[in-house]
């Protein structure tokens, strides 16, 4: 059951396997400010998904991540004091204090919002070419606990997910109209959250008639040869990896926003950035060239 | 060796100061058939949950005497221990899948026995089979609708091949056809594979023919333990609201005993020369009344009554393209009350949200004279506040005979007081020209049944056109004056309840297929009535 069947190379292969390469994409945004690397994930993550056919998966995130970057950017630019550029003087301002907003400190905003974007991005990349089942199953052996709480929190999850959506159709449902502003949120998300314990305590009792807590040892995995998808997708992954560690051991990619913009970007930069798009790409180019 | 024993156990919840269960002896054989059934809060479901090890091992309480499942007691085995011996169903499918597609959910119970990965494919690939379930083994359990999720919870129930099988009103969440499947699975179960089955059901007339036994629980005590006949003859005398819609139709004829189901009263009729049919019943059955013809052609122009809701040409398209309405009308007078049937996945809910203006068509119109009342499946999603009187205010509850709960928090309140809140919920402010309502005898016994039944007379006495979408004939016939079926998004059927429930195998109620559709007979009473008229012309020289 390691594999699903159909679906581009990243979707087939092994879920050790497709788990090193989303990780490795997930580290390069967490590792590098750098604008072009940065950059360049993101080509590599919606490229990959896109060659794979996941980017409905990433849609959704990226939804949930825009708010939360255009958040951090406008914060960082208001409160952070640190750029030498002044280009706006908004003055004295109750709580803020002297508000001065610096062109570093925008552009070092813009850059934390990509950054969280592809983070995200590539976190919805991950989640949808890895079986979680498969996940589960393989830490079941060595963390129990850890993987029965994942297999809670999985599932609850999707099951929150639709209590919340039904429960607002009833709140609209209401004579009144269920109310508005932040009152009637509180009340939703309240009731939401107080129903999700009965609601893990539902699945919980689940996991236990499905003999879950036995603690046997479930079969180990047969040790079934790589395939070809396998091998291409752990060739990528391993490759992404060794971008990873040259870039920080080599200390490409040198960023530093303040107290003045100081970006590195030669041709060693350059070359970082393209062979990290070309790893990610690699095996739905190599992989899938005889689907299309 | 017994199945399942229980020896003068007694068990009171966490916090609780009555006991759920008092003193209760019940032994099921190997290979026994046992339906257990009983009034709402009677402890059906915790006599299920000791079975399966939950109660006390995983809710805590106090208990006392013994539950023995496949000779496990469960003072020294937990539930883990007893799903060797015993697949537990319980109500809600949706917090009954843990894995993320339904091949890996089938797998899961066989994985935590410890089987080799070749015996584990073998199980999950029978129990696919078994339960035609075949087809779904790559999808998520996400895109499932909640037939699908009940089906497969069930095979995760039955996957490690137990030799007991507890369910909790299993059909619950299932379209006539599907329940029915359900049913003759589990006696196919256990006529071959000699499964034991324990079937907490409210619906009798689906299960109660296939079982060897019926124990009926009051108060958390067992009150009674016979033969279906037999539990029939004494619900008669001591609770009429278990009594089945056959055994209605009986007593009403002044014929006895009662019968467990369709085939046993066929016989008793057929024997009695009360099956046949006079050729002016025939011709009667045959033809269209007049009430139907009016139903099926509205008049229009000037002489048509304002409509309280109507839908023109409505279709409703999902994001990726799927149809799930197409081109449907629909015309709802003022109190005029009418029943929404179609299998699982028709669009019965879909339809409902569109009218009450939840969602909007993809193509048509949709008008109403008024508001639009709506009551979504599960209650317990209106409920949002800390006390039932935030809910709404005390005049209206001490409407719906809730006064005495206003301090309870709603989610304490039993699963028939929750419907009637949310009743009271969405009906409050002006009086609707529409109520509409999904799904709203979900597990709840025939009393609460008859109180529903009242209140939407009430409404619609009063002028307010009522749709409640169901998968409950019997429902449907004690309410509607009209059905309209729907299947594939489409409206195939649209005529009077006597005409739609009465002539068919799975949109019938149980009168009508012991009738077999004479003189458009759907109710017990009406049933009865035309038998006492055989009777009377029989007995005529």
């Amino acid at each position: 059951m390691n594999e699903r069947a159909g679906g581009s190379v990243l979707v087939r292969a092994r879920s050790s396997v497709a788990a090193l390469y989303g990780l490795s994409l997930v580290a390069l945004a967490l590792a590098f400010t750098h604008p072009l690397v940065l950059a360049a994930v993101a080509a590599a993550t919606f490229g990959a998904a896109r060659l794979s056919g996941c980017q409905q998966q990433l849609r959704g995130a990226v939804r949930f991540a825009i708010p939360l970057a255009v958040m951090l950017a406008v914060i960082n630019a208001l409160l952070v004091r640190d750029g030498a550029t002044v280009i706006w003087r908004f003055g004295e301002l109750p709580v803020f204090g002297q508000v001065d907003v610096t062109a570093e400190a925008l552009a070092y905003g813009f850059l934390l919002a990509l950054r969280v974007v592809v983070i995200i991005a590539a976190s919805a990349l991950l989640v949808a070419i890895v079986n979680p089942d498969d996940v589960l199953r393989r830490m079941r052996r060595s963390a129990f606990r850890s993987a029965l709480t994942a297999a809670l929190a999985t599932r609850m999850i999707g099951v929150l997910t639709r209590d919340a959506k039904r429960m607002d159709q009833a709140r609209r449902c209401r004579p009144d109209g269920g109310g508005s502003g932040r009152r009637a949120q509180l009340l939703m998300v309240g009731a939401v959250a107080s129903g999700a314990l009965d609601r893990a305590v539902d699945v919980a009792a689940t996991l236990e008639l499905r003999g879950y807590a036995t603690r046997v040892a479930p079969p180990r995995a047969d040790r079934l040869a790589y395939s070809r998808a396998d091998r291409i997708v752990l060739a990528a992954g391993l490759g992404l990896v060794a971008l990873l560690v040259t870039g920080l051991l080599s200390g490409l990619a040198f960023f530093e926003p303040y107290p003045q913009l100081t970006l590195v970007t030669g041709s060693a930069e350059l070359l970082f950035a393209a062979l990290i798009v070309l790893a990610a790409w690699a095996p739905a180019i190599i992989g899938d060239w005889g689907r299309r | 060796m017994s199945a399942l024993r229980f020896e003068n156990f007694s068990y009171t919840y966490p916090g609780q100061s009555q006991p759920a269960l008092s003193n209760l002896s019940l032994t099921i054989e190997e290979g026994e058939f046992v339906v257990c059934t009983g009034l709402s809060a009677s402890g059906k479901s915790t006599l299920l949950r000791a079975a399966s090890g939950l109660v006390p091992h995983f809710h805590g309480g106090d208990a006392s005497g013994h539950v023995i499942v496949g000779g496990l007691d469960t003072r020294d085995h937990g539930p883990g221990d007893l799903a060797s011996v015993a697949g537990t169903l319980l109500q809600d499918p949706e917090t009954q899948v843990v894995m993320q597609t339904v091949g890996a959910e089938l797998a899961f119970p066989l994985e935590n026995r410890g089987l080799s990965r070749a015996a584990v494919a073998r199980g999950v690939e029978e129990i696919a089979l078994t339960l035609s379930i075949g087809d779904l083994l790559e999808r998520p359990v996400e895109q499932l609708s909640g037939g699908e999720l009940q089906r497969v919870a069930l095979g995760a129930a039955l996957a490690a091949r137990p030799s007991l099988v507890l369910l909790d009103e299993p059909t619950s969440q299932l379209d006539p056809v599907a329940g029915d499947e359900l049913i003759w699975t589990l006696r196919r179960l256990n006529e071959e594979w000699g499964t034991a089955v324990l079937l907490v059901e409210h619906r009798l007339e689906r299960c109660l023919a296939h079982a060897d036994r019926a124990v009926v629980l009051v108060d958390g005590r067992l009150v009674c333990d016979a033969a279906p006949g037999e539990m029939l003859s004494w619900a008669a005398e001591e609770l009429p609201a278990l009594q089945t819609p056959a055994a209605r139709l009986f007593e009403r004829a002044g014929l006895r005993p009662p019968p467990s189901g369709v085939k046993e009263a066929r016989a008793t009729l057929q024997s009695h020369g009360l099956l046949e049919r006079s050729l002016a019943e025939r011709m009667a059955a045959d033809q269209p009344d007049e009430k139907s013809r009016r139903l099926r052609w509205p008049r229009r122009g000037n002489q048509a009554p304002d409509s309280a809701l109507e839908a023109r040409a409505v279709s409703y398209e999902l994001p990726d393209g799927r149809q799930v309405l197409r081109s449907v009308d629909l015309r709802l007078e003022p109190g005029q009350r009418t029943a929404l049937m179609g299998r699982n996945g028709a669009g019965k809910s879909t339809l409902l949200r569109l009218l009450a203006g939840l969602e909007s068509p993809s193509e048509g119109k949709i008008e109403a004279d008024g508001r639009v009342a709506l009551l979504l499946q599960n209650p317990g999603d209106y409920l949002i506040h800390e006390r039932v009187d935030e809910e709404v205010g005390l005049e209206q509850l001490a409407e719906f005979g809730l006064a005495d709960l206003a301090a309870s928090h709603p989610r304490d309140i039993s699963g028939g007081q929750r419907q009637r809140l949310a009743l009271a919920i969405v009906l409050g402010g002006s009086q609707p020209s529409a109520v509409l309502l999904d799904e709203p005898t979900r597990g709840m016994d025939r009393a609460a049944k008859g109180d529903l039944i009242a209140r939407l007379g009430a409404l619609s006495a009063a002028g307010t056109a009522v749709l409640v979408a169901t998968h409950d004939a019997e429902l449907a016939a004690a309410l509607a004056e009209r059905v309209v079926l729907l299947s594939g998004g489409r409206v195939v059927a649209d005529a009077p309840t006597s005409e739609v429930l009465s002539g068919g195998w799975h949109f019938a109620t149980e009168t009508a297929r012991i009738l077999g559709g004479d003189g458009g007979v759907c109710t017990p009473e009406q049933g009865g009535e035309l038998l006492r008229a055989r009777m009377t012309i029989e007995a005529t020289p």
